[in-house]
């Protein structure tokens, strides 16, 4: 029962963060901004909903296979994120900065 | 409730392809794209649970390690022009 509750709230917190991820990356005004929205998917929305699956699962091979499709988000995602930006910066996408914070414009 | 989750990541889906149609420069279409192919991950995983048949998270693992070599693969091919291979001159 508490396991239950456990897991529903991990899954709905999931999905409401991947609905507010979606919205940043469809709303915030800069490329560099919009990696931001789309890195709150990957880590915690893709987390929580397979946090909760598990719980939802118990012991098992099922747990198992969540568990390897965890480990292999957290290897690849942050390595195709990196890919990207760096490759964006090397192709001259400078991020938007406000003018009268930053003088130094990098 | 895995109607709801489902619904959740099915809408994110929509909102990541809408960037990827509208995107003003290639990262952002492939920064877009990447993250669909997450949210396919969770689409398939919470598929699986919500027909009760957790068989299909075998073609979850594949789809992580698909969409991680498209991205680097389109990556590449962007930035190279090519995939690597040796020149033919």
């Amino acid at each position: 029962m508490i396991l239950d509750i456990l897991s529903w709230v991990c899954l709905v917190a999931g999905g409401l963060f991947g609905l507010i991820g979606g919205l940043g990356l469809l709303r915030l005004p800069d490329f560099y901004a919009r990696m931001h929205g789309a890195g709150i998917t990957d880590t915690c929305g893709a987390w929580l909903v397979l946090l909760g699956l598990m719980l939802q699962a118990g012991l098992g091979l099922v747990t198992v296979k969540l568990v390897m499709i965890g480990l292999l988000l957290a290897l690849t995602s942050p390595t195709a994120t990196h890919a990207l930006a760096k490759s964006a910066w090397t192709h001259g996408r400078k991020p938007l900065i406000p003018e009268e914070e930053g003088s130094s414009n990098i | 409730m895995f109607v709801v989750v489902t619904a959740a990541i099915i809408l994110t889906m929509a909102l990541a392809l809408t960037r990827a149609a509208l995107g003003p420069t290639v990262f952002d279409r492939i920064l877009a794209i990447n993250m669909f192919g997450t949210k396919t991950v969770l689409l398939i995983a919470v598929l699986g649970f919500l027909t009760g048949r957790p068989d299909f998270l075998d073609l979850g693992l594949l789809y992580v390690l698909l969409n991680f070599i498209g991205v680097i693969a389109v990556l590449r091919l962007f930035t190279y022009r090519h995939f690597g291979e040796t020149s033919e001159t």
